[in-house]
């Protein structure tokens, strides 16, 4: 009833082609922008933002580049923590060697680095498929971590061989380091991820996006249709290592605050961000976002959830339980909706379409 | 088509050969420049091409211990990949659980005889254990998932783990364990061989773990080969289709190949917690079995024994001689790079089936 289409026609192809052809759903994102960013600021609390919204923020940019590459192109890859780690090292290098360029260049340029060695690993691509390029993407990972830890140019021969967020302004207020308020890293994350979001958007619609879903669909008939596999393949390693990059970066800077590579960007990570890609639905950028908020506050809400309605937990005990829970609730949701969350989303937009008529 | 497919071909591999021969043309005469003297020894060349060739020769007593080594935990690599062959040819479920599941029924080993369960008793229970595994596993993850994508099972996979993870911990607790060796009569301590003007030394638990490996994949083989069970199961990993149609009913296959893997993990984890500890630590060396597997290819069982023994010798000798050149600690992604190098000349696998694709 409030949801629909009918009766709003487009006239010019530009209007075709919009990201949201829909104006509810243009409305619907207007009030998801003004909640980010004028209610949550103001309402809510430092603790909030920072344990729900600053992590699932990160999280979401690292599903959406392995989304591109996992999701749109269909090639498996459990090497993201490592490429987050490369964006992390590159940004604390380039802002420790030119202290006076202003931090969001150098996050947005550590994303860069980070593309040029995905494009490095990503060149086994072409000839091995499947699974077997998933266990081959592990050597990234591991062969990176060995890096972070046996190279101590990375990061500075700091004495705790760990990443030293220092800190740095934006327009004169501190976003990064110890004084920087939670809520200015939360309004900076934030309009990071809505612009990454949005031409993120914008290449999973256009050219590159197609011809990565025609690649995921089936490779060789993409090559016959005259799509070249190898830059098709490096271009969706390349931005999704970037995405990986750019929230490894900001993970350090704006969440964490400093510390080391063997905890931050291990093999756990990378499984976790190919959880939230395949919770959230494969191939699907708000999928991203909601498998991103579902495994980065499941620890939290069993956390602080659990006593709250009665069952106590003692600390090691929680731990066992939260793998526990986690690992059913995978299987749970695989089974009742194996194209994620989105797919929910989807036969939820449509239920509202009909609504309050059976058909 | 087929006149240029086989000329373009024989080009192919001419320009390859030659390629080829030219670098091992350049090694051999920089070996050769060496030997005559004329190089640095110190230089890096010399220093990775050269050098760890001359240590091995002048101690053999200690390149036969690192060999010896290697064995040994390619053995138990092997044993890994083993389980994980298994069920990926009777269900095609890429299992990452089976590193798990060779912990927890370890664990389940160990905690039942802290529990005060005789050893033989604890070993029987362990079995049903791994039984009552195999078949929970079939009836609450893999017969609602049938027909699903590749991803979402390997996902589901991970959900096992989780859960093990958490569910073991929660019963047996968290602190790593003692494997009950003496119980077990698996025997202790070390022989020294004298040879090559040295000493070897052999713990008597690995020389166990060698045989019983070997006995336990010669009892595979024929359970395989000669029984009915076996034909049933090499029906289903040829064809889902055929093997259902003259009436082979999927469900047992996949309990019983789940339960044949699970005796496998519990095998290989008694001969793994008596070489270290009992705990989920273990867990990660597990992740070693992935190369094995795309060395050996996911079909194949002869692969995964070879391809065990090439990564476990590979990366003893690589870390033992190239190691210290650059720090040390290369055997976490060691491994990793042996397999890539391997899957470059075939992207199946040493022994796995020729991927044919057809539009």
């Amino acid at each position: 009833m409030f949801y629909r289409e009918a009766g709003q026609y487009k006239t010019s192809y530009a209007a075709d082609m919009a990201i949201f052809p829909i104006l509810q759903d243009r409305i619907g994102i207007a009030v998801i922008l003004a909640i980010a960013y004028v209610a949550m600021p103001l309402f809510g609390s430092e603790f909030f933002i920072s344990t729900v919204m600053i992590p699932m923020l990160v999280f979401s940019l690292a599903a959406i580049g392995l989304n591109i590459l996992t999701g749109y192109t269909g090639l498996i890859s459990l090497g993201t923590g490592a490429f987050m780690g490369v964006g992390a090292y590159a940004c604390y290098k380039l802002t420790t060697i030119f202290p006076g360029v202003n931090i969001i260049v150098w996050i947005v340029a550590s994303g860069f680095v980070s593309a040029a060695v995905g494009v490095l690993f990503g060149l086994p691509s072409l000839r091995i498929k499947g699974f077997y390029l998933a266990v081959a993407t592990l050597a990234a990972q591991f062969f990176l971590q060995w890096c972070f830890v046996r190279i101590p140019w990375l990061y500075n021969y700091n004495a705790s061989g760990a990443i030293e967020v220092p800190q740095r302004t934006l327009f004169g207020v501190p976003i990064t380091g110890a004084n920087a308020t939670a809520e200015v890293r939360y309004f900076v994350l934030l309009v990071i991820v809505v612009v990454l979001t949005w031409f993120a958007s914008n290449l999973v619609h256009g050219r590159a996006g197609r011809s990565w879903m025609a690649v995921r669909d089936m490779d060789i008939a993409a090559e016959l249709m005259g799509i070249k596999l190898l830059p098709t393949k490096l271009l969706a390693f390349a931005v999704s290592s970037f995405y990986a990059g750019v929230a490894g970066a900001v993970m350090m800077f704006l969440w964490y605050g400093g510390g080391e590579a063997n905890d931050a960007f291990n093999i756990n990570q990378s499984f976790l961000i190919l959880f939230m890609v395949i919770i959230g639905g494969l191939g699907s950028l708000i999928g991203s976002f909601f498998g991103a908020a579902f495994i980065s506050m499941l620890p939290t809400v069993l956390k602080f959830g659990l006593p709250a309605i009665g069952i106590p937990l003692a600390g090691a005990t929680a731990e066992h339980l939260t793998f526990l829970t986690v690992g059913t609730l995978i299987i749970f949701f695989l089974i009742v909706e194996p194209h994620g969350l989105a797919r929910l989303w989807q036969i939820g937009k449509q239920k509202l379409r009909i609504w309050p008529f059976p058909y | 088509m087929s006149a240029i497919e086989a000329r373009e071909t024989r080009l192919h591999l001419t320009t390859g050969a030659w390629a080829w021969l030219a670098v091992i043309a350049a090694l051999l005469l920089f070996v050769a420049a060496s030997m005559a003297g004329m190089v640095d020894p110190r230089s890096i060349p010399y220093l990775v091409i050269v050098d760890p060739f001359v240590q091995m020769a002048q101690a053999p007593d200690l390149f036969v211990q690192t060999i010896w080594e290697g064995l040994v935990s390619g053995v138990l690599y092997a044993l890994i990949a083993l389980g994980f062959v298994l069920i990926f040819k009777a269900s095609g479920v890429f299992n990452f659980a089976q590193g798990i599941m060779v912990v927890f029924s370890a664990l389940t080993l160990v905690g039942l005889h802290e529990m005060g369960v005789p050893a033989p008793l604890a070993l029987l229970l362990a079995i049903f254990v791994m039984f009552v595994l195999a078949v929970v596993v079939e009836r609450v993850v893999l017969r609602p998932l049938v027909n699903q994508p590749d991803i979402i099972l390997f996902m589901a996979t991970f959900g096992i783990t989780y859960f093990l993870i958490g569910f073991g911990e929660l019963i047996f607790g968290g602190n790593p364990k003692q494997m009950i060796t003496d119980q077990l009569y698996l025997p202790k301590g070390a022989i020294d061989l004298k040879i090559l003007g040295g000493f070897v030394s052999l713990q008597k638990i690995d020389i166990a773990a060698a045989l019983i490996a070997a006995v336990m994949i010669a009892l595979l083989a024929f359970f395989f080969q000669k029984t009915r069970i076996g034909r049933a199961l090499r029906a289903v990993a040829d064809s889902h289709k055929a093997a259902l149609s003259v009436g082979i009913s999927l469900n047992q296959i996949w309990v019983i190949v789940w339960f044949t893997a699970g005796i496998v993990a519990l095998v290989t984890g008694i001969m793994w917690g008596a070489r270290s500890d009992v705990s989920f630590a273990l867990s990660t060396i597990a992740l070693k079995a992935l190369p094995v597997l795309i060395l050996g290819g996911f079909t194949s069982v002869p692969g995964a024994i070879v391809g065990g023994l090439i990564i476990g010798i590979g990366e003893k000798v690589g870390e033992f001689y190239w190691g210290p050149l650059v720090g040390g600690g290369i055997e976490s992604w060691l491994a990793y790079f042996i397999a890539l190098g391997f899957l470059m000349f075939r992207p199946q696998g040493l022994f796995g089936e020729k991927i044919i694709e057809r539009i």
